[in-house]
């Protein structure tokens, strides 16, 4: 077991080398960083200035491992755009964005599967039909817009809940629901495939005959043998929304590290940008590493590859 | 472009059905709630270059002089009086007995503190244009300074009225930018209370505000959030959680006008222009190059419905524009080659330049995708056929310093500075975006910027700016405006260079 995780974890460690290598030639690709920094309202000869200041000016594999070199030593230099140091000004952003994903994947995890189970249950039923027309729903509504209704519906005219911000627990309830319900189809509709492919099973109907009562059926045997892709696409998802909740930060004006990531880009604020995208891609190996784990622990035939 | 305006659409339609909910603005605990919709990068107004800076800045701190945004007189403010001892020495005396947020007096040392600080290139002031023309600052005695500029710069009143503001010199040496960033220490109508980097500003009135051009403040306490989706601003001004927001694109304001007791929507121009570049000096690769000629450059400009753009697009108190430069701004003459909106003429200058069937082109643009796509649709008309690309701000730059862009749509906002040289003599000067480069703009500008006379500068800019006109160098397009929306409780009349005036501020 030893040498498998470790063999997981370099090879980890090189995506997130890899990940981090392209995306800094990306964004020297995107722009010219001086005269992003410089700003609208410079002159050449500022953004000239800013280009020896911060040393565009030399070679980009030499850039490159300059940051490299202070990146694991944990120092992720100083904000361009703030001029304050990226770890603060990312340790205050990222709380919000990991409530909110824990917040947005345990909501959809708890919608999502008993649905797909009970749609399964009972295919073709009125529950499944429902089911069926909210993930179709949920598919097709864009997030932006689902947000600016509840907004709309739970802000104004009902009073219930405040538009934007995060100063309460009341500020994230709008935020988790679209954010949930984004990745909820796929969840329910993966749960309900799986646990009819596994219900018409030898396995089962062997379950059924030697006298299994039915709850013991679908939760012990179906449903554990039903939920390993899900698992998959629960990290996946989960990966998703740490990295992918701009839209519903920047709608709830939620200041989150999805929403700096994306403003930095803009910026060309490279040192935000590249802490950013070291911590993203760690987030998606760490999780897909955690979903393998539980994966092997449902399915003992796993352990052994 | 298109979720946008499907956004607002839907949002603007919801808002109205839902409208008339209870509306609680804090006028009761006097404190008015702004809505930025960009996050400053930081407080230190010698280190934001954004609008929403501007604003910060103009009330925590305070500068020298002060212009007038209506009579654009020149007051004093921190000085009370200046005179040009000779071309490149102006001395001021100070006002006494101000003092700083932190309770230290302000006099002649906190004055060359701030210039010698600013004025060094090596600390990095963002936009270095503003403090630049600086030499150094020397204290004559308490209350007298004098500051010298490196060349002859008769711009140099408007810069301290402007962009230059006074800073604590203690203070400042202690904490430097940063320190300043999240702690700001001024002598302005505001003090800052609360800093939270690009998020949440609090601000509370100066009781001790010394008798300044700018008025006394009266709103006690001004919070001001980051919100970045316009919808969501327009939801929380309707739950009346925000008191005021501004830059609301036109289609919103005209709706929110429509409903009548709840919300004043102002509108106000600002000095930003719009206009198309073309590479009459033929940098880019594009060979033939048609912009070299005169005839085509002509074309363009009478291809162009300009006041269609403005009447259906930018709306407001948006003007069409003729020169290089906004029509307030000292020595931007009004006297310049207009060309009308003549397809026919453009296309018969077209067949005489040699493009019968006109010419394929790569046209650029890095913001309002809209007009960019109106004005590309102007240009197929006549036979000009784009190829448009629309880049980030930066990419764009890179290209246009490089001279690679023909033909592209670019705005300048000449950082709010009432002076023609803020936006001719910043393209015209042969320097890396100057599209023209040609020679007799050039000696005109450089008599102009270097003079002291006022009338030789009116002389000199005209030169320069009728002989841009007459060769089409630019197609300048229109000036932009803005929309303000308060809600009733709000008493403020905004003013034409965009700056958001708290003192100015009160409630109804």
């Amino acid at each position: 077991m030893l040498p498998f995780i470790l063999k997981r974890l370099g090879l980890a460690i090189l995506v997130a080398l890899t990940v981090s290598f392209i995306s800094f030639s990306l964004l020297f690709l995107s722009g010219d960083p001086a005269a992003a920094l410089a700003g609208e309202t410079a002159s050449g000869e500022d953004i000239e200035a800013v280009r020896v200041l911060y040393g565009f000016d030399r070679p980009m594999l030499v850039q490159y491992s300059e940051w490299l070199m202070r990146a694991v030593r944990g120092d992720f230099g100083e904000s361009y755009y703030f001029k304050l140091p990226v770890a603060s000004l990312i340790a205050e952003r990222l709380s919000v964005t990991m409530i909110l994903g824990a917040c947005g994947i345990s909501f959809a995890l708890l919608t999502a599967v008993p649905l797909g189970v009970v749609a399964a249950i009972r295919p073709n039923s009125i529950v499944d039909r429902f089911a069926l027309f909210l993930s179709v729903a949920g598919q097709a509504m864009p997030s932006f817009w689902f947000g600016l209704i509840l907004i709309v519906v739970f802000g104004i005219k009902l009073g219930w809940l405040p538009p934007s911000g995060a100063s309460s627990w009341r500020h994230f309830i709008m935020p988790t629901v679209v954010l949930g319900y984004y990745a909820m189809p796929a969840i329910m509709r993966l749960t309900r495939a799986g646990m009819l492919e596994v219900l018409n099973s030898d396995y089962i109907r062997t379950a059924r005959a030697k006298g299994a009562g039915e709850g013991r059926v679908l939760f012990k045997h179906a449903l554990r043998n039903a939920i390993i892709p899900v698992v998959s696409l629960a990290a996946v998802q989960m990966g998703f929304m740490l990295g992918g909740s701009i839209v519903v930060e920047s709608v709830f004006a939620l200041h989150g590290a999805g929403y700096l990531a994306w403003e930095s880009i803009a910026r060309n604020d490279l040192p935000t940008v590249q802490a950013l995208i070291l911590i993203f891609s760690m987030f998606y190996i760490v999780f897909t590493f955690l979903a393998d784990v539980l994966n092997a622990w449902l399915d003992p035939r796993m352990r052994s590859s | 472009m298109k979720t946008t305006f499907l956004k607002s659409t839907a949002l603007t339609l919801a808002l109205s059905l839902a409208a008339g909910g209870a509306a609680l603005a804090d006028k009761a605990n006097d404190t008015l709630k702004v809505a930025y919709t960009k996050e400053l990068e930081n407080v230190d107004s010698f280190f934001n270059s954004s609008r929403e800076g501007v604003v910060l800045q103009r009330a925590v701190w305070d500068g020298l002089i002060y212009r007038d945004p209506n009579t654009n007189e020149y007051k004093g403010n921190l000085a009370t009086s200046w005179e040009w001892i000779d071309d490149k020495t102006l001395e001021l005396k100070l006002r006494e007995g101000v003092t700083f947020h932190n309770g230290a007096p302000f006099n002649a040392d906190d004055v060359v503190a701030t210039v010698n600080f600013v004025a060094k290139e090596e600390n990095g002031v963002k936009t270095q244009r503003n403090v630049n023309w600086m030499d150094r600052a020397e204290k004559v005695d308490d209350y007298t300074v004098r500051i010298y500029t490196k060349k002859v710069f008769p711009a140099a009143i408007e810069f301290l009225s402007g962009p230059v503001s006074m800073y604590p010199a203690d203070y400042y040496a202690e904490v430097g930018p940063s320190g300043m960033g999240l702690k700001p220490v001024g002598t302005g109508p505001y003090m800052v209370s609360e800093v939270v980097p690009g998020q949440h500003f609090v601000l509370k009135k100066n009781e001790n505000y010394h008798d300044s051009p700018k008025g006394q403040p009266t709103i006690g306490t001004i919070d001001i959030r980051t919100i970045p989706d316009v919808n969501t601003q327009l939801a929380e001004l309707f739950s009346g959680s925000i008191d005021l927001i501004w830059q609301v694109p036109s289609d919103q304001a005209e709706k929110l006008a429509s409903m009548g007791d709840r919300f004043t929507v102002s509108n106000e121009s600002t000095m930003r222009v719009g206009y198309l570049a073309m590479d009459a000096a033929g940098r880019s690769s594009m060979d033939p190059n048609p912009y070299k000629d005169l005839k085509v450059r002509q074309a363009v400009n009478h291809a162009i419905d300009r006041q269609a753009l403005v009447d259906n697009l930018l709306k407001g108190k948006s003007k069409v524009v003729w020169t290089a430069c906004f029509p307030s701004q000292f020595g931007c003459a009004q006297d310049v080659a207009q060309y009308a909106y003549d397809p026919e003429k453009a296309k018969a200058l077209l067949a005489e330049a040699g493009y019968p069937d006109g010419f394929t082109t790569d046209f650029y643009a890095y913001r309002n995708r809209d007009y960019a796509e109106a004005i590309s649709s102007y240009l197929n008309a006549v036979g000009i056929k784009t190829d448009f690309k629309m880049l980030q701000y930066s990419a764009l730059r890179e290209l246009n310093m490089k001279g690679e862009a023909p033909l592209s749509f670019q705005t300048w906002g000449s950082y709010s500075i009432n002076d023609a040289s803020a936006m001719v003599s910043q393209f015209f000067k042969h320097g890396s975006l100057d599209s023209t480069r040609d020679d007799q703009v050039l000696e005109a500008l450089n008599v102009a910027d270097s003079a002291t006379d006022p009338d030789t500068r009116i002389e000199y800019y005209g030169k320069a700016l009728r002989r841009i006109a007459d060769m089409a160098f630019w197609a300048p397009m229109f000036s932009y405006n803005t929309n303000y929306v308060m809600t009733k409780e709000v008493n403020y009349t905004p003013t034409p260079d965009e700056v958001l005036r708290f003192t100015d501020m009160t409630w109804n």
